[in-house]
């Protein structure tokens, strides 16, 4: 049993900034959970408060079904890969790696062993009597990695490992972690920025947001079925398009800006609650994949600002006369954001995202109909940003 | 075609040849200025009295002499009044030592804890640190001579004053505010404890601010002259700038070799710790080795 379970937990600072707000969170054995979040929505406090480096407010933390809030970071039993790996400089590979082991005063030939075993999964055999400054990025990460596998404990911490990595070897090193802690198969608490690091890594990932859960759930339904307004702009990358937009008075048309599409029956079917809605303003959330340039059925028209060729897909940004959904991130309300973009003349109308074939044939400038799945359309309430199911 | 292709060579060349001479006279006369001293004093030392003073020929002597070493371990190995130039040095690598070693210890983990420690009263510790950095040791001189007057013609009166120092707490709190606090918290995590993590994982990473303190203190200490001047008073626990002092006083007619030669043998324990410690004195290693 070595779970990690968060129960009401919150982090007030002496200067009464509350960073964490009451999270409710368990890590299952074996799991691995990526929290993730914009920069200073707490997830990195978050993951200092499990190792026992910040203290706990209020609430409680159990890892393998004990109370650790009084604990040490030691005596805690958990593995913590930093940011910049905190290896220590003056120390060789092998002597890093073993410094927990020798502070656990495991006989000699056990810290041998294991950190035999430990370089040979890591590649590190080679490595293991120079200095973590003479190697590379990638060497270095997987040092910090052994360091943590070598004393076999409760749980996995990751505070952002690969973000000092170029990025080709994150991608390569996304792999390795995961193999690594599939083959220790600890409960693992990863902590990113980076919302494509979370999905292709995590179990389940949980959205945190100012110091509040958003969600916690697997990658595909935090993108399928967002719980709010934030979790869907955050979670995919070009992000959501969000616009404004009205039922009409009978619920069978959406206007968006001068332009309407048609609500079939059967989006009622799928979400009832969004009845309530008719003949009011709503956010309308459309994907970028799910605008297309050619296919059937209803089409928004809009002029194309930029195109991004990534070779497999082009990214096109346009804009409508519509008026885009600005999710404030932090510092700063949705309307102070929004005034900020309203300045800026260039991005003003073009906010719009469509991810279309490559060698489509689109012109910067050309007036362009795209055709919306409004079957795979989100809905959000337009003051509590809460999806409307 | 053909003109350009002379011209640009040609311009070439004067770029190369453009030396800043002017710039390099004036470096060249300021390091005379700054050297010269330090030949003179080490060549003086092995002229005679009457040679060390000779105007211009002094800086390039006929012949050179161990006299004035040899007078001055005459002198001073054998009368008891003065003391022994053995003792002199003894003193002064007493006192050094218990600054040195002293303020190693104590302001180490005086800027580590300002650097790294939450308390009530942080700030105004700090800022008591500054202030007292640019208090000089003048000012409180007469205060500490009476608190410390009960101890006069020791070793270790000597010492006391400078062990702490804010110069060098502040030195050590600027050093420790650089460290990654990761490496702390990594150790902390990986089970040790705050004594360890200093001992351990800081003092090896913090080797160029420990040499820095080292070699600043050092030479303070070792050519201090205003404090063991006022609480000193017996041969036996005279450091050597105070005996180099009392060389002139006693001399009817001052022997400028023999003071040259002195001030050789009191610059050359300084030049010998300089020379061991620089290399770590320069060298940050700590940040390198832990940024990806």
């Amino acid at each position: 049993m070595s779970e990690i379970i968060l129960r009401d937990v919150s982090k007030t600072y002496d200067n009464g900034y509350q960073a964490i707000h009451q999270i409710d969170l368990t890590v299952r054995e074996g799991e691995f959970m990526v929290v993730v979040g914009p920069s200073g929505c707490g997830k990195s406090t978050l993951l200092r408060m499990v190792a026992g480096l910040e203290t706990v407010s209020d609430g409680e933390i159990s890892i393998g079904g004990e109370v650790v809030n009084d604990f040490t970071p030691g005596e805690r039993d958990l593995a913590m890969v930093f940011q910049n790996y905190a290896l220590y400089p003056h120390m060789t590979v092998e002597k890093n790696i073993a410094y927990s082991l020798r502070l656990r005063k495991l006989s000699g030939q056990e810290i041998q062993r294991r950190v035999t075993e430990a370089a040979e999964i890591l590649s590190l055999t080679d490595y293991l009597k120079q200095r973590p400054g003479r190697l590379s990025g990638g060497q270095r990460q997987r040092v910090a990695m052994g360091r943590a596998i070598v004393r076999e404990p409760k749980a996995f911490l990751m505070d952002e490992p690969l973000s000092n990595l170029d990025a080709k070897l994150r991608v390569q090193m996304r792999s390795e972690i995961l193999q690594i802690q599939r083959r220790v198969g600890v409960a693992t608490l990863y902590v990113t920025h980076d919302q494509v690091e979370a999905m292709t890594m995590g179990d389940r990932v949980t959205v945190l947001r100012a110091g509040v859960l958003q969600q916690v759930d697997t990658a595909q339904t935090l993108y399928d079925r967002p719980h709010n307004v934030f979790v869907a702009s955050f979670v995919g990358s070009p992000s959501m398009n969000l616009l404004y937009a009205t039922l009409n008075g009978d619920g069978t048309r959406l206007q968006v800006g001068s332009q309407s599409l048609a609500v079939s029956a059967e989006t009622f079917v799928r979400r009832p609650t969004l009845r309530a809605y008719v003949g009011r303003e709503v956010i309308v959330g459309i994907r970028p994949e799910d605008l297309t340039l050619e296919g059937a059925g209803e089409t928004l028209v809009g002029r194309i600002g930029h195109i991004e060729a990534l070779g497999s897909e082009l990214i096109v940004h346009f804009g409508l006369d519509a008026r885009n959904y600005v999710v404030e991130d932090k510092g700063g309300s949705a309307e102070e954001v929004e005034e900020l973009l309203e300045e800026t003349a260039l991005t003003q109308h073009v906010r719009n995202v469509a991810r279309v074939a490559p060698r489509s044939s689109v012109t910067t400038g050309d007036a362009v109909p795209f055709h919306v799945s409004m079957e795979r359309a989100h809905f959000f309430d337009l003051s509590t940003g809460e999806s409307i199911w | 075609m053909a003109v350009t292709s002379t011209v640009a060579p040609l311009r070439r060349r004067r770029s190369r040849r453009s030396v800043p001479w002017g710039a390099y006279s004036l470096l060249a006369v300021f390091t005379i200025l700054f050297l010269f001293p330090v030949y003179y004093l080490i060549i003086g030392s092995f002229e005679t009295p009457s040679e060390a003073l000779n105007g211009i020929q002094a800086a390039a002597p006929t012949h050179l002499t161990l006299a004035n070493y040899h007078s001055l371990s005459q002198e001073f190995f054998s009368s008891t009044i003065t003391g022994s130039l053995r003792g002199f040095y003894t003193v002064s690598t007493l006192v050094s030592l218990i600054v040195v070693a002293g303020g190693l210890v104590v302001n180490s983990l005086a800027g580590y804890a300002l650097a790294r420690m939450k308390f009530r009263g942080h700030r105004t510790l700090l800022l008591l640190v500054i202030v007292l950095v640019i208090i000089p040791f003048q000012a409180i001189a007469v205060p500490l001579y009476y608190m410390l007057s009960g101890m006069r013609n020791t070793v270790v009166v000597q010492a006391l004053p400078f062990i702490g120092s804010a110069f060098s707490i502040y030195l050590f709190y600027t050093f420790f505010l650089n460290l990654p606090p990761q490496l702390e918290e990594a150790a902390r995590i990986d089970g040790a404890g705050p004594w360890r993590t200093f001992l351990q994982i800081i003092l090896p990473n913090a080797k160029p601010a420990f040499a820095s303190v080292a070699i600043l203190s050092f030479i303070q200490i070792w050519s201090s002259y205003l404090w063991p001047l006022m609480m000193t008073s017996q041969p036996n626990v005279y450091p050597l700038s105070i005996a180099i002092g009392n060389l002139v006083k006693q001399q009817s007619t001052p022997n400028y070799g023999e003071m040259f030669a002195f001030g050789v043998l009191l610059v050359v324990p300084m030049a010998a710790f300089f020379l061991v410690f620089q290399r770590w004195f320069i060298r940050s290693v700590a940040s390198l080795a832990v940024k990806g």
